[in-house]
C-alpha cells in the first residue's frame, strides 16, 4: 500500500514527490550549534524553528536549543526589524550565549530585513553585551538547499570573525564539510596524529553528541571557539572538504585574510581518505604516521577478504553531493555497480563528477541533482539494485521493492549509531564496509534456499 | 526568568490568573510551532485525499509522515507533494507552478480530493492559491480545496481553525441517505497509534454508527456526508471545536466535548454519549461495556501503581485539554504533578487546571527548555511528558519520558489505552538506566525547593 510510485516515467516540471532535501536554515542551524556558546536564531515565524529542532533532535537524539523572532502577521507586511531587535535583547538576557549566529528564511528574505543594518542598530543601541558578538547569514530555502545553509553560515562566521593580525601561524584552518559529530571528532584525530596545530569549524562533537550528564546544559562543552574563529585569518591554509559544503568559506578567508585554500573530496572511502591524508602530509612535510597505515590497511584488508560478496553489486545512492560523491566513489573502488546515483541538492557539477568518477565502470548510471525519491523509486523500479544507501526516507523504497537499506547522510530518524561511528577516514570506511557487507550478506542468507544456506561465508 | 514571562506561570494555588494566548516573546527558545503545523496535523491523517504543500521545500519536508496517524487502507497521505517554490517564483508568483503542480499530480494519483496547504512564503508573494483551487475543482471534478495556513498567521490554534474551515468546504456534498439515527461522527482524533479503532469498536458496541471520523483513518467521501450525523463526539477540543460549532449551527448536530483518555474521562464520554440518544437499550449495553472493559485492565494497573505512587510527573503539551486528561490519569496511577505546561492554553483552561492540580503545581504557558529543565531538577522529578523537543532534555536529565505526541506508538485511547499508558510509565519510570545517571547518583539529589 504504501508503494505509489508508477514504474513509467511521468512528466513533472512542477512538482517534488517525496523530496531528498531539506531548507537552507536547517543547516544554517548545525553550523552553528557546532560553535561554542552559540545561539542559532531563525529570524521568521516560529514554525520554521520548531521544524529546524525538531528534525535535528530526531536525527541527534539532543536536545537542540534555536531561538526564534517569532514572526506575526504584522511582521510579515511591516518587516521583522522591531522582532529582531527585541530577540536579541531577550536572547542575552535570558540565554546568555557568548554569540548568536542569525539567519533568515524564506519569509524574512523575501520581505527583504537586512540583518546587518538591524545589527549594527542593536549594536549602536548598546544592545549587545561587551566581549559578546552576532553574526549573520542569508539562507532563504527557495535558493539552495540544506547545504547550501551549512555553506552559508559557516561563511558567515569566517566573514564577521576572521582576522589576520598580520603574523602567521602554525596551524592550518579545517572545514570538515556536512558530517556527524563522530566524523568531527575522528578528523581531529587524523590532524592530530600529524601533529599539525589547526582550527576546525564548525565542531558539533561534544556538542550533538554530549554525554549524559544528570543536567541539561543550554551550551555543551564543544564547538569551536570564537577566539579560534578569529584566529583562523592567521592560518597558513585552509583544508575544505566537500566543495558544496565547504568551498564558500576557504574562499572567504582567501579573499579576506590571504589564507590559501584547497578543497577535497570528504575523505569517505579508501581513495578519498588517501588523497586527505596526502594533503596533510604535504603541508607537514612529514611521512604518514604508521597508525594511519595500519588503520588504512585493516580497511584493504576487509575490503580484500569480503570482495566476493561485493564485486558487481547493483547499489542505488542518494543524498548530500559531497557525501554522494566521495560514497560513490568507494563503491565504485569496491567493485560494486553505482546505477542510480541522485541528490536532492544542485549543481550541474555534480552530475558530471559521477559522471567522470562511472565513466568506466557504469556509463549508463542514472545521475541526477535536484532529483527527489519519487524520481530514484521509479529508476529502481525499471533497474532493480541489490542495495541502497542514502537517507531514512529510503525505508518506503526498500519496504516496497524489498532491497536492503544502508542508511547514510542527513537525515537519519529511524536509527541510532551515525553520530557515534565515524564514517570519514579509513576506520569511518571500515564501518562503512562492514555495514554494506552484513547488509548483503544478511540478504543472501535471508533468500537462500535450505541446501545452499551456508554457516561460513 | 525574563520578566515578561513572568506573567505566565504560576503555581495552581496562586490567586492571579495567568496570562495566556499572546504571542511569544522574539528570540525565546519557545517549543511552539505554526499554524502551517496545526493545519498539517489536523488534515493530514486523511488517506485518500491529495495533500499538496505549496511553498519551499522544507515546509514539506519536516511535515512528511512525521505523524503516526494511521491508515487502514489508502497511504496517499505519507507521501510528501510539494511545489517546491524557488526564486523565480517568488518573484514572478507561484500559481502557475501550482495549477501544473495540480495537473502532474492528480491524474496519477486519482484522490478524492485535494488540499493545498499556502505557506508563509506563498502567502507574501501573494499568490491567490483560492482561484488556482477553484480552477482545479473544476477541471478535474474533484474538490480541491485551499488551506490558509501561513504560518505567520499564528500558532497551531489557528492552524486547526484553518483546517476546519477546509474540512467545512468538503462536508454537505454527499448523499446522506441510509444515516440511521443512531449515527455520530468523531471529531478531534487523529488515530495516533490506533487509537480511533478502539474508540470505533466502542462505539459500534453500544449501537453507533460512525459516519466520518475526522481526521484519524477519514476517507474524503464519508466526510462529504458527516452532515448527516446526529451527533458530532469531539475529543481533544482544541483542534476541532469550531468545527463542531460551526456544524451546530449550520446542520443543527449538538456535539459533546469528550477525552477518551484515562479510565475515568473514557467511560464519562462513553455515558455522555448514551445518555444523548435517550435509549435504554444502549446505555445498558454501555454499561456492560464499561464494566467489562475496566474490569479487564484494573489488576494490571493496580499491580503497576505499586511502583508508581508517590512519583512525581511533570507534563507540557500542545493544548491543554489534553493535560486535563494526563493529570488526572497520572494521579489514578498514584502520581503527583510537578509541572503543568501548555503551548496555547487559554485563560479558562489555566484555571480549569489549578482546580484539577495539587497547590504547588507550577503551571506555564508557552514555556522553554530551559526554565523547564530547571524545574524538572528543583522537583526531582520521575517522568516527564512532552514531544519531540522535549524527550532529549528529559533524558540528559536522567527521567523518564512519555511522549503524548505525533510520536508515540503505542494507542492511549480507551481502558486499553489506559492499561497501556501505565505500562509505558511504569516502563520508563522504572527504568534501571535511571540509577546509573550521574545526577540520580549523588547523595541528596532530592529536594522540593525551586518554585517559580
Ligand atoms: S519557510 Fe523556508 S525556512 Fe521555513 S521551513 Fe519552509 S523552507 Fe524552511
Ligand atoms: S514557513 Fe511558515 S508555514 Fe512554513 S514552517 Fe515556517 S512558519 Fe510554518
Amino acid at each position: 500500500m504504501l508503494d505509489m510510485t508508477p514504474a513509467n516515467s511521468v512528466e513533472r516540471t512542477a512538482l517534488k514527490i517525496n523530496p531528498a532535501k531539506t531548507c537552507q536554515p536547517v543547516g544554517a542551524m548545525y553550523a552553528a550549534l557546532g560553535v561554542h556558546g552559540c545561539l542559532p536564531h531563525s529570524h521568521g515565524s516560529q514554525g520554521c524553528c520548531a521544524y529546524h529542532r525538531s528534525h535535528l533532535t530526531r536525527h541527534f537524539k539532543e536536545p537542540i536549543m534555536a531561538s526564534t523572532s517569532s514572526f506575526t502577521e504584522g511582521s510579515s507586511v511591516f518587516g521583522g526589524m522591531a522582532n529582531l531587535q527585541q530577540a536579541i535583547s531577550t536572547i542575552f538576557e535570558m540565554y546568555d550565549p557568548e554569540i548568536i549566529a542569525v539567519h533568515t528564511t524564506c519569509l524574512s528574505e523575501t520581505i527583504g530585513d537586512d540583518i546587518p543594518t538591524i545589527i549594527g542598530k542593536c549594536q549602536n543601541e548598546g544592545k549587545i553585551p561587551e566581549g559578546k558578538v552576532i553574526v549573520h547569514a542569508n539562507t532563504p530555502s527557495y535558493v539552495g538547499f540544506h547545504v547550501t545553509g551549512y555553506s552559508n553560515m559557516v561563511k558567515g562566521f569566517v566573514k564577521y570573525l576572521a582576522a589576520s593580525t598580520g603574523r602567521r601561524s602554525d596551524a592550518i584552518n579545517l572545514i570538515p564539510g556536512w558530517v556527524e559529530p563522530s566524523d568531527m571528532a575522528e578528523l581531529k584525530r587524523y590532524i592530530a596524529a600529524f601533529n599539525l596545530p589547526a582550527i576546525m569549524l564548525p565542531d558539533t562533537s561534544s556538542v550533538l553528541d554530549a554525554p549524559a550528564t544528570g543536567e541539561h546544559s543550554f551550551y555543551p562543552k564543544g564547538g569551536t571557539t570564537v577566539a579560534q574563529i578569529r584566529a583562523m585569518g592567521d592560518a597558513r591554509h585552509t583544508l575544505a572538504l566537500g566543495a558544496w559544503a565547504s568551498e564558500e568559506a576557504a574562499i572567504q578567508l582567501t579573499k579576506q585574510c590571504e589564507v590559501p585554500h584547497e578543497v577535497l573530496d570528504l575523505p569517505i572511502g579508501l581513495a578519498a581518505t588517501d588523497r586527505f591524508i596526502s594533503a596533510i602530509a604535504k603541508l607537514t612535510g612529514t611521512a604518514v604516521p604508521q597508525l594511519l597505515e595500519d588503520e588504512r590497511g585493516r580497511l584493504v584488508d576487509v575490503i580484500s577478504d569480503m570482495h566476493q560478496y561485493l564485486g558487481g553489486k547493483k547499489v542505488a545512492i542518494w543524498g548530500d553531493p559531497d557525501q554522494v560523491i566521495a560514497l560513490t566513489e568507494f563503491c565504485r573502488d569496491m567493485d560494486m555497480k553505482p546505477v542510480h546515483v541522485m541528490t536532492g541538492g544542485n549543481g550541474q557539477a555534480f552530475e558530471e563528477r559521477i559522471k567522470a568518477i562511472l565513466a568506466d565502470s557504469v556509463p549508463t548510471a542514472n545521475i541526477k541533482q535536484q532529483g527527489d525519491l519519487f524520481q530514484m523509486h521509479q529508476w529502481i523500479k525499471q533497474e532493480k539494485v541489490d542495495l541502497m544507501i542514502g537517507t531514512t526516507y529510503g525505508k518506503f523504497i526498500s519496504r516496497a521493492e524489498d532491497i536492503p537499506l544502508v542508511r547514510f547522510g542527513w537525515p537519519i530518524l529511524d536509527r541510532v549509531g551515525h553520530s557515534y561511528f565515524p564514517s570519514v577516514g579509513y576506520t569511518g570506511g571500515l564501518r562503512l564496509a562492514t555495514q554494506i557487507i552484513s547488509a548483503i550478506q544478511e540478504r543472501q542468507d535471508r533468500d537462500a534456499p535450505d541446501h545452499a544456506f551456508e554457516l561460513v561465508m | 526568568m525574563l520578566d515578561a514571562r513572568k506573567s505566565q506561570v504560576i503555581t495552581a494555588g496562586d490567586a492571579r490568573a495567568i496570562v495566556c494566548d499572546r504571542p511569544s516573546v522574539a528570540g525565546s527558545v519557545t517549543q511552539r510551532a505554526c499554524t502551517f503545523c496545526g493545519s498539517r496535523v489536523v488534515l493530514y491523517p486523511i488517506g485518500d485525499a491529495l495533500h499538496l504543500v505549496h511553498g519551499p521545500v522544507g515546509c514539506a519536508a519536516y511535515t512528511w509522515d512525521i505523524r503516526g496517524a494511521l491508515s487502514s487502507g489508502m497511504q496517499l497521505h505519507r507521501n510528501s507533494f510539494n511545489t517546491d517554490i524557488r526564486e523565480n517564483e517568488v518573484i514572478f508568483g507561484g500559481e502557475k507552478k501550482l495549477a501544473r503542480a495540480l495537473r502532474e499530480l492528480i491524474p496519477i494519483h486519482k484522490p478524492k480530493a485535494a488540499f493545498v496547504y499556502a505557506t508563509c512564503l506563498t502567502g507574501v508573494i501573494g499568490d491567490d492559491v483560492e482561484a488556482v483551487c477553484r480552477g482545479a475543482t473544476a477541471e478535474f471534478g474533484i474538490p480541491v480545496i485551499p488551506v490558509q495556513s501561513e504560518g505567520f498567521r499564528g500558532t497551531k490554534k489557528h492552524g486547526y481553525s484553518a483546517a476546519c474551515a477546509a474540512l467545512a468546504q468538503l462536508i454537505d456534498s454527499g448523499d446522506t441517505t441510509g444515516i440511521g439515527p443512531f449515527s455520530v461522527n468523531i471529531l478531534g482524533d487523529f488515530n495516533i497509534a490506533g487509537e480511533i479503532w478502539t474508540i470505533k469498536s466502542y462505539l459500534q458496541r453500544m449501537g453507533l454508527e460512525v459516519v466520518a471520523s475526522m481526521t484519524g483513518d477519514g476517507r474524503v467521501d464519508d466526510i462529504r456526508r458527516a452532515h448527516g450525523a446526529k451527533l458530532n463526539i469531539v475529543q481533544c477540543a482544541g483542534s476541532m471545536t469550531s468545527l463542531a460549532k460551526m456544524m451546530q449551527e449550520k446542520y443543527g448536530i449538538p456535539y459533546v466535548q469528550v477525552s477518551f483518555f484515562g479510565l475515568e474521562d473514557c467511560a464519562s464520554a462513553l455515558y455522555e454519549v448514551a445518555k444523548h440518544f435517550a435509549d435504554l437499550a444502549m446505555l445498558e449495553r454501555t454499561r456492560a461495556l464499561v464494566r467489562e472493559e475496566t474490569a479487564a485492565v484494573l489488576p494490571e494497573m493496580a499491580r503497576l501503581r505499586k511502583d508508581l505512587e508517590g512519583k512525581v510527573a511533570a507534563l507540557y503539551v500542545g493544548g491543554a485539554f489534553k493535560a486535563f486528561s494526563l493529570v488526572k490519569a497520572l494521579r489514578q496511577l498514584g502520581m503527583r504533578v510537578a509541572m503543568a505546561g501548555t503551548q496555547t492554553g487559554a485563560q479558562q483552561d489555566y484555571e480549569h487546571l489549578k482546580e484539577l492540580c495539587d497547590a504547588d503545581t507550577i503551571l506555564a504557558d508557552d514555556s522553554n527548555p530551559l526554565e523547564m529543565a530547571a524545574w524538572l531538577a528543583a522537583r526531582d522529578v520521575d517522568l516527564f511528558i512532552g514531544g519531540v523537543k522535549e524527550r532529549p532534555v528529559a533524558y540528559k536529565l536522567g527521567i523518564g519520558f512519555c511522549d503524548h505526541n505525533h510520536e508515540r506508538k503505542i494507542g492511549l485511547a480507551g481502558f486499553v489505552g489506559m492499561a497501556a499508558f501505565a505500562r509505558e510509565v511504569h516502563a520508563t519510570v522504572t527504568s534501571p538506566i535511571w540509577k546509573l545517571v550521574p545526577r540520580r547518583q549523588r547523595p541528596g539529589c532530592s529536594n522540593t525547593e525551586g518554585t517559580p
